[in-house]
């Protein structure tokens, strides 16, 4: 049984694979309408979230499944103290596949040491949030037709940012990567990944403070928002939150097909008027995610691709 | 020099950073020893040290219990010896393990292993020799003094 609680859960081919059929899912989504026919995906958010919840049952319901489960902390046994463990294993019961998303880092990776279902990470505190990163990958690989020979910017909170640390880590097996990591010195991106992931493997990176000096070397720019909810300290959120805004003025000094990226939800840090220009790409983002995770959710659960949407491609 | 009895059986853990070797009684679970004569000797004069001292810990008997797994990660120079008879009879530097144990907590705040009850504290061993936490993937960090 696979679980994906890591990016590098998956080979890099295993991840073409992946977004080779959320690719043709996009291309027919209908013949897609019911292969998950009863099966039934476990939401466990610790956490609030709209997006990533949402996402995960949309595309479960897309696939013909049913969902289940708790929006949030509050309403789950966690707040009678239950631990991890004990809940996964009672959700094994109840549901084919779990999505969790938990404020403490590396509670999927223990919930799928103890679970009878694949268990997916849809994001752990501040480390890892592996299916925001394929939703990336595809939106990266549609916009700019590969995944290699690419200058990636991350700009914002790289210390705290899951979402920037699972690209990091996916990323740097393609290659000629290059990254550019944008962020003020108190966010700058943790010492495990410069470490084990940038200097072990090679891959060239430059550590600046300036946005408008990086912006015309870039193919990608990711952006991020500084979260207030990681901040143990309300002084340094705000103090640190409006570090970078990107605007109409800093757009103008990019490539004309640069593209820009962001998890979302945004607070700030792009401008609205950012939203017409061609190379944002954040909102097409959240429709590759339905997909990505249609086709994840097909994978881990062995489920055959119905037979007209193969033949169609 | 400070003289101590020569022990007949046991071990010996020797060139130990000076200063270093309380620290160590802790990982090595010499805490919560309630039978086994421990020695501990601090600042003594070594040969080899850049500073010219070392710490040195000597147990009497049975030292099996003793958790010698976190020595090679703390100090590479650390050497155990185990004496028989009186006798040095095997000398060691100890290699690091590739995972730690229940040996170390993790002291990220944000780790699930700071909340979980009967969660194991596992350490692996990463791509640049450094132990970092399975679940929260921070480095291991240990009171060395």
């Amino acid at each position: 049984m696979r679980h994906l609680i890591d990016p590098l859960d998956f080979s890099h081919e295993e991840i073409c694979s992946l977004l080779d059929l959320a690719d043709r899912i996009s291309a027919d989504p209908k013949a897609y309408c019911q292969v998950a026919e009863h099966k039934k995906l476990a939401t466990l958010f610790y956490e609030p979230s709209t997006r990533t919840r949402l996402s995960f049952e949309a595309a479960m319901l897309n696939l013909g499944g049913h969902v289940l489960g708790f929006p949030s902390e509050n309403v789950s046994s966690a707040s009678k103290g239950e631990s991890v463990a004990d809940t996964i294993r009672v959700i094994s019961c109840y549901a084919d596949i779990v999505a969790m998303r938990h404020p403490k880092e590396g509670a999927p990776l223990r919930a799928s040491r103890y679970s009878r279902v694949p268990v997916i990470n849809a994001g752990d505190g501040g480390h890892q949030h592996p299916t925001q990163t394929l939703t990336d990958l595809m939106t990266i690989r549609r916009r700019k037709g590969r995944l290699d020979k690419l200058t990636i910017g991350l700009c914002g909170d790289l210390k705290f940012g899951r979402t920037v640390h699972s690209l990091i880590k996916t990323m740097a097996r393609c290659k000629d990567i290059r990254f550019v990591l944008i962020s003020p010195e108190e966010l700058r991106v943790p010492d495990y990944i410069i470490k084990d992931v940038l200097e072990a493997n090679q891959i060239p990176y430059l550590e600046t403070r300036s946005l408008e000096e990086s912006m015309p070397q870039l193919d990608i720019l990711y952006m991020t928002r500084v979260q207030k909810e990681r901040f143990f300290n309300e002084e340094d959120y705000i103090r640190l939150k409006n570090s970078y805004i990107l605007t109409r003025d800093k757009m103008a000094l990019a490539k004309p097909d640069m593209a820009v990226l962001h998890p979302l939800p945004r607070v700030n840090e792009i401008a609205l008027d950012v939203d017409e220009d061609p190379r944002a790409a954040y909102f097409e983002q959240v429709q590759n995610g339905v997909y990505v995770r249609m086709a994840l959710i097909m994978t881990l659960l062995g489920l055959e691709e119905p037979r007209a949407a193969k033949e169609g491609n | 020099m400070l003289n101590i009895d020569e022990i007949q059986n046991g071990i010996v853990i020797d060139h130990i950073a000076a200063g270093t070797a309380i620290g160590l009684m802790d990982l090595l679970g010499i805490k919560d020893n309630r039978t086994a004569s421990v020695a501990l000797i601090q600042n003594a004069r070594s040969s080899k040290a850049a500073s010219g001292r070392k710490d040195i810990i000597k147990v009497e008997g049975d030292a099996s219990w003793l958790n010698l797994d976190v020595l090679a990660y703390l100090d590479p120079n650390i050497t155990v010896t185990i004496i028989q008879d009186g006798k040095p009879v095997h000398k060691e530097k100890p290699q690091p393990p590739k995972k730690l144990v229940n040996i170390v907590r993790c002291r990220n705040p944000r780790c699930i292993s700071s909340i979980e009850e009967e969660c194991d504290q596992i350490f692996e061993m990463s791509s640049n020799g450094k132990y970092r936490c399975i679940y929260c993937e921070q480095e291991m960090q240990v009171k060395r003094g």
